[in-house]
């Protein structure tokens, strides 16, 4: 297990959390960032962007990797401009692209953020883009540049878990890079079966942010995403995974 | 009951007083409140009718407790249930409904708490709104800034550690030209991380220039839906213009700008009415333009100065709440402003529940920020002194003159039309009277002591 890192443009990580910072008070991100065990964590670059008062990134720690995003980008544009203003600030290189044209639900515009990735995996980014779980663009971001593919499994912020699961499980079985579920996962147990299926990661943010006692779901989530990394990487009985299947083989009787 | 609204100055001269009171008491002599007048853009939109006809059907007595609880129990609020939440049978389950609203704040926003300040410019109007303290009958000080002023208010403000900052006018496009807001929009990107704007209604093509000046949000305050009743609070002016103010928001955003504001001023007509209307408003305007930021205010009606007794009537803080939640429950995405018209024990209550934003600092006069921030309350934005004893004499002293001398002077300024009443000079009063002066700091470490996360800026200007 102390070999099973989590790679991402050549970065190694040992923890499979991805912790978003929007939702919740700054005062909480260290102790959620510990109880999580999180090495990453995601900004905000609009909210980042502030003067005089409490900057989210005076409570980051140090060695903490920063995602920053390009959340209020409404196209690709706009989004390869938030992105370098992240570098500007010092955030690094890291950012993970998120373009949308619906308030409403929040809802990735898959096109748009494939223009963004090539754009900016072209500049040395280290392009996480967030998307709506399609095999298709996933395929394009992968040519585009992109060093992890994020899928959403719901509604930004709607805590219903896995409803995009089959979708999800494609892009698993057919990208080469790491998917990282984004978005919707509201229970430690949702993000364990998302590791069960083979995601590389989980991104959380809503699910910390409205519980009652923040570090500890913090925790609770951790637990959740070992236990379905060790799950995926001990293979799971194919009973459970991929429907009824026989311990003994069904051809045995043949001979020749 | 109703307000009483009618107040006459005694510095109005004798023609003066007669139109006003010919406007007030014979329906006839006023212009057509549903027909535009000459240079307002009139654009196709199928989204008034839309509103309209929901909120003229609307027979919120017919709605029964099993159609609340029905609401409650449903994953996504449908504007049957949205009416069911409003209706008066709502009002025994108001905590089952603050808790379901606290839950979708807290999906859609998490604990944070937006943070801004109005600034207003000039307080010069040409509209005669029977309620509001800037209506061109209403004796105060008027005052328009220079730009040089206006650029000290807003370092005044940017020093307190503001970031986002709402320029507002009275009504007058003689006074206030979109020129001049443009010009102070520029100003204020200088200041300010997000620039807003809460002015007259204007075209498309004007919308847009106050957009490349740098504002990027505009809202526009219906004030009531019911446009039978606006004709009679709106009795002259081209604010008297109902379906040209219905469309400034469309207007605004076909013009480039990220966000729109909208909001009925409660009180002023059926409460309920009116908030199913700006609810669906926004509802129906998100449909059309997805990309658009949204975000919904809920004032009641205030005092102003030269009428103290003006009240939101039926609209006390439980229905207030009441439809704040049901503002939340059904479009949890929006935004919800609640200003300084309230009283802070409310804002307290209702950050925790659905509202994301709240003004810090505010002053509603002319100019008067340095003198307020600079009070020796570090708590308060100092209140103003002259709320229901600015009197005529103020303005006499401030302006050195006589009252003949004073409303020759004024006369003056308005030129030929019959708004004869301002005053030069070195404040201008306020628009309505606040209830929640807190500072900056203060409020900043309120809601961070209620748990929350105050939050002064979450935009970049594109």
């Amino acid at each position: 297990m102390n070999n099973d890192k989590l790679v991402i443009g050549g970065h190694e990580f040992n923890s499979r959390f991805i912790l978003g910072s929007g939702k919740y008070s700054m005062s909480l991100i260290e102790s959620a960032i510990k109880d999580a065990g999180a090495e990453i964590i995601t900004l905000a670059v609009r909210r980042a962007n502030t003067k005089e008062h409490e900057n989210i990134l005076d409570y980051i720690p140090e060695g903490v990797t920063l995602l920053p995003n390009t959340s209020g980008a409404r196209n690709a544009k706009e989004a390869v401009r938030i992105a370098r203003i992240a570098r500007e600030l010092g955030c690094g290189n890291f950012v993970k692209i998120e373009i949308m044209r619906d308030t409403k639900y929040l809802l990735p515009d898959n096109q748009e953020t494939i223009k963004a990735t090539e754009i900016l995996a072209n500049e040395g980014f280290v392009v996480m883009p967030y998307m709506y779980p399609d095999l298709n663009t996933a395929r394009d971001l992968v040519n585009a540049g992109a060093s992890a593919v994020m899928p959403l499994a719901s509604p930004i912020g709607s805590n219903k878990g896995l409803a995009t699961k089959d979708f999800i499980q494609i892009l698993i079985d057919e990208i080469d890079l790491p998917i990282i579920v984004d978005a919707g996962i509201g229970r430690p147990s949702q993000a364990c079966e998302a590791m069960e299926m083979g995601a590389a990661a989980i991104m959380a943010n809503t699910a910390l942010a409205t519980a009652g006692n923040l570090p500890l779901m913090a925790s609770a989530f951790k637990q959740a995403i070992e236990a379905g990394r060790s799950a995926y990487l001990a293979g799971l009985g194919r009973v459970l995974t991929r429907g009824a299947s026989s311990s003994d083989p069904l051809t045995g009787f043949l001979h020749d | 009951m109703e307000n009483e609204f009618f107040v006459d100055s005694q510095y109005l001269s004798k023609e003066t007083l007669a139109h006003k009171h010919e406007l007030e008491t014979n329906p006839d002599s006023r212009t057509n409140h549903m027909e535009y007048m000459e240079g307002m853009e009139q654009i196709e939109s199928d989204v008034c009718e839309n509103v309209m006809s929901h909120m003229k059907a609307f027979d919120y007595s017919k709605y029964t407790a099993k159609d609340v609880r029905a609401a409650l129990e449903h994953d996504v609020c449908s504007i049957e249930d949205f009416k069911a939440l409003l209706s008066p049978a709502a009002e025994p389950f108001l905590e089952e409904i603050a808790q379901k609203a606290r839950l979708e704040t807290s999906k859609h926003f998490g604990n944070t708490v937006y943070l801004f300040t109005p600034l207003y410019i000039a307080n010069y109007c040409e509209n005669y709104c029977v309620y509001c303290g800037f209506n061109c009958y209403n004796h105060i000080n008027r005052m328009k800034l220079s730009m040089e002023q206006i650029e000290h208010e807003m370092q005044v403000i940017a020093e307190s550690g503001m970031e986002e900052i709402l320029i507002l006018t009275g009504e007058s496009r003689a006074q206030s030209d979109v020129k001049y807001i443009g010009e102070a929009c520029k100003l204020a990107r200088n200041y300010f991380r997000l620039v807003g704007i809460e002015i007259y209604p204007v075209n498309t093509d004007e919308y847009r220039y106050l957009h490349e000046c740098g504002a990027d949000y505009v809202t526009v305050f219906q004030e009531t839906y019911d446009t039978d009743k606006y004709e009679t609070l709106h009795l002259l002016g081209h604010k008297r213009v109902w379906p040209y103010r219905f469309d400034a928001q469309e207007r605004a955003l076909r013009a480039g700008m990220r966000g729109v504001a909208f909001s009925a001023l409660l009180g002023l007509s059926d409460f309920r009415k009116d908030a199913l209307a700006t609810a669906l408003h926004v509802y129906y305007l998100q449909r059309k333009y997805p990309h658009a930021e949204m975000s919904l205010s809920c004032p009641r009606l205030r005092p102003i100065i030269n009428n103290d007794k003006i009240n939101p009537l039926d609209v006390h803080e439980k229905q207030l709440c009441q439809i704040i939640c049901a503002y939340r429950i059904f479009l949890p995405y929006v935004g919800i402003t609640v200003s300084s018209r309230e009283s802070a024990r409310f804002r307290d209550g209702i950050v925790k529940i659905a509202a994301t934003k709240v003004s810090a600092g505010v002053s509603t006069g002319i100019g008067d920020h340095e003198a307020k921030y600079s009070s020796n309350n570090d708590n308060d934005v100092a209140k103003s002194n002259n709320m229901n004893n600015c009197d005529n004499n103020n303005c006499d002293n401030n302006n050195g003159n006589n009252t003949s001398n004073n409303m020759s002077n004024c006369n003056n300024n308005n030129g030929n039309n019959n708004n004869p009443i301002s005053c030069n000079t070195e404040k201008g009063d306020e628009q309505f009277e606040i209830a929640d002066s807190r500072s900056l700091d203060k409020m900043y470490s309120d809601i961070t002591e209620e748990g929350l996360q105050p939050v002064l800026n979450d935009y970049i200007y594109m």
